[in-house]
């Protein structure tokens, strides 16, 4: 009589569930992780949570302070903000109050930029009562609401250019590995040029290539194009090397006698065994990415008004005059840092969850 | 040793090449060029802009102007900027001292404060010194160069201790010698600073698991059991090992360090070669804008050159192959 072991998990975990419980178990990387969910929420549902549009100029009110919410009583109350004649210093006037109100009618707005809607998540549905919780800028538009709509073109350009410039590097890197010689040659030396030049001097150059004046959407195209035409050799270059060793492999040499094709192996064989490395080099890699948008539109040449993005809002930011006396139109900063740091700790955690060699 | 660092040196030939024909490329395919806003001048004659891009070969196919481009290099000229209307020779070169002033000072202040720091939080590993570390290192790599620019911008303007901007002060021309080294360095400062901050975390982590990694070998292991001190397992033994990957890394840190440079170097008017290529790309000064690739991609490959010479010297293994 043959008994079974106790205490045996009859149901093996598949590599993905060994994965996810590594990754559970590293706080950071689940921070960074709800953090950015949180993140592409809102970015998502910029229009509702904005209490304006991103392109409202208030011309009574320029660099208007953020306004501080109080509480009175069980209300959420705003201060009116009175200016003093001459120049922008505003003073909340004591007493003259308009409460918070939620879920209020206010300007028109195109959710997901298809359904047509009004309604704003908080607001005090005054136009002498607003709610700037991050001030204005020098055209008198809500910080606050750029932000939001901001991080629409900048939290999407990150991974929409991950998605183009990795599978770009994964298929042309396991092209150069999986039949090396010439076409290898050829493929790497192009790798080689590319990320010989420092960055930023070659998105200029490629930049140049473009006409000066486009409308937004060309841009933002235009922004992912040249970012994925930097982005792709590094990663062709790792997936080559992870192809070369993995050709070896007695499993591809199984495929090939079995009849396989050359691009199905590559395809179906090759590059699902470098996915593990590919996920979490993406992650780090995003930053990279947000980053590239935000110094291109701050520099001048990328999204231009009255379209919102991070980068053009710190360009007024730029300049010194503006930089002491309102340090709050330097909030986009903050917005790039806290999600640069969730991706990267979001990274962290996924590369030492893939690290099977440590437990 | 000499073989390899001839063909090394050999290699860095086709790659400069390859580079600059691709910015040209790039450069020909841009719409317009300088004349085009001239043209739109009523004051200068149609036969004036004719003459002028006769001179510049600009009505010739690409590649011809290329050539012309080369042979302008390789007589060591760099041409005629449209946009200053000066020989792009001199221009070049002085914003290529600065960047490479700013950056030389910018990677000491890395290195000087990243190594220490990282054999630090490796030999107390996972005291309160080292998670301290740890976390400065990780909010410090998530600080975009930019923002970290601005907020030095916004320092040295509320604080007045720093200039705002620029490479030396109005009256730099007045001063005396001793007076105009303290003027540069004094206005060197601030952008050199933000730039090493930038670097100064990536080396720091790196230089930790490096130290950490050698600690954990057998040979560590063997010098402890014979009852060497711990400082002299350390410093004599594991370290010296731990500085071979490090130096890989210096020219990965080269490269980030000219982007860094190329930002802050806009955002802190300083007068670098970054600064010149934005000022180019807008003037439409096309050759300009190839020269401050090719400088700055030469500027990138004399420094992986030398990180390749110092992995040689430290390692006997590279210099045998």
């Amino acid at each position: 009589m043959e008994s079974t072991p106790p205490n045996l998990n009859p149901i093996a975990l598949s590599p993905w569930q060994i994965f996810w419980q590594r990754l559970k178990r590293r706080r950071i990387a689940m921070i960074g992780g709800v953090i950015l969910i949180g993140l592409y929420l809102i970015s998502l549902f910029a229009g509702f949570v904005a209490p304006y549009t991103h392109d409202r100029l208030d011309r009574d009110r320029f660099f208007h302070p953020p306004t501080r919410p109080q509480l009175e009583g069980f209300h959420l109350v705003v201060p009116r903000y009175e200016q003093q004649p001459g120049n922008f210093i505003y003073h909340a006037v004591q007493g003259d109050t308009q409460p918070i109100r939620f879920f209020v009618h206010g300007e028109k707005y195109k959710l997901f930029g298809l359904i047509p809607a009004s309604i704003h998540l908080f607001g005090t549905g005054d136009d002498k009562y607003p709610v700037y919780l991050l001030g204005t800028d020098q055209f008198g538009r809500d910080v606050f609401s750029r932000l939001l709509y901001g991080s629409q073109i900048s939290l999407s350009i990150g991974v929409i250019g991950i998605l183009l410039s990795f599978t770009f590097g994964l298929i042309i890197g396991g092209i150069s590995g999986y039949f090396s010689g010439a076409t290898d040659t050829v493929i790497m030396r192009l790798c080689e040029l590319i990320m010989s030049v420092p960055a930023l001097y070659l998105i200029i150059s490629l930049r140049a290539t473009f006409p000066p004046s486009m409308t937004s959407a060309q841009i933002y195209a235009m922004i992912i194009v040249i970012l994925s035409f930097i982005g792709w050799a590094g990663m062709a270059r790792v997936i080559r090397g992870m192809t070369l060793s993995l050709r070896e492999q007695q499993f591809i040499l199984a495929a090939r006698a079995l009849g396989q094709s050359d691009f199905k192996i590559i395809v179906r064989h090759i590059l699902p065994n470098t996915f593990s490395y590919v996920i979490v080099a993406a992650t780090l890699s995003v930053p990279y990415y947000i980053l590239g948008e935000v110094v291109l539109s701050f520099l001048g040449v990328g999204i231009q008004e009255p379209s919102a993005s991070w980068g053009l809002m710190l360009n007024a930011a730029q300049n010194t005059e503006y930089l002491k006396n309102y340090p709050w139109l330097l909030a986009p900063g903050a917005a790039i840092f806290v999600t640069v740091l969730a991706f990267n700790f979001l990274g962290d955690g996924l590369r030492d969850a893939a690290d099977t060699k440590s437990i | 040793m000499w073989s390899f660092l001839f063909k090394r040196l050999l290699h860095m030939i086709p790659l400069l090449l390859g580079v600059s024909l691709l910015t040209f490329l790039l450069m020909a395919m841009a719409p317009g060029d300088y004349f085009t806003a001239l043209s739109q001048n009523p004051q200068i004659s149609p036969e004036t802009i004719a003459n002028l891009k006769a001179k510049f070969h600009l009505g010739q196919p690409w590649y011809v102007q290329y050539f012309y481009w080369l042979k302008n290099i390789l007589h060591g000229e760099f041409g005629y900027s449209m946009a200053y209307k000066i020989p792009a020779t001199a221009l070049i070169f002085e914003r290529l001292w600065n960047t490479f002033l700013l950056s030389f000072f910018a990677m000491i202040i890395a290195w000087g404060i990243a190594i220490p720091l990282g054999i630090w939080a490796a030999v107390k590993k996972d005291s309160w010194a080292d998670r301290g570390c740890s976390l400065v290192a990780f909010v410090g790599l998530s600080v975009p160069d930019v923002l970290l620019a601005l907020l030095a911008l916004w320092f040295a303007a509320a604080t007045g201790w720093f200039p705002v901007g620029g490479a030396q002060s109005p009256i730099h021309d007045l001063l005396t010698p001793m007076q105009q080294f303290w003027d540069c360095a004094y206005h060197l400062i601030l952008p050199a600073l933000v730039l090493a901050a930038a670097d100064l975390a990536g080396i720091m982590r790196r230089m930790r698991s490096c130290l950490l990694d050698t600690l954990r070998a057998e040979y560590v292991t063997a010098a402890r059991a014979r009852g060497l001190g711990e400082g002299w397992v350390i410093y004599k033994h594991a370290l010296r090992n731990a500085i071979n990957p490090l130096l890989t890394i210096f020219g990965y840190s080269l490269a980030a360090l000219l982007s860094g440079a190329f930002i802050v170097e806009n955002i802190m008017a300083w007068p670098g070669l970054g600064r010149l290529t934005i000022e180019a790309f807008f003037a439409k000064d096309s050759y300009l804008v190839v020269d401050c690739v090719v400088m700055a991609t030469a500027l990138l490959v004399v420094g992986n050159f030398i990180a390749d010479l110092m992995l040689a010297w430290s390692d006997p293994r590279i210099r045998l192959k």
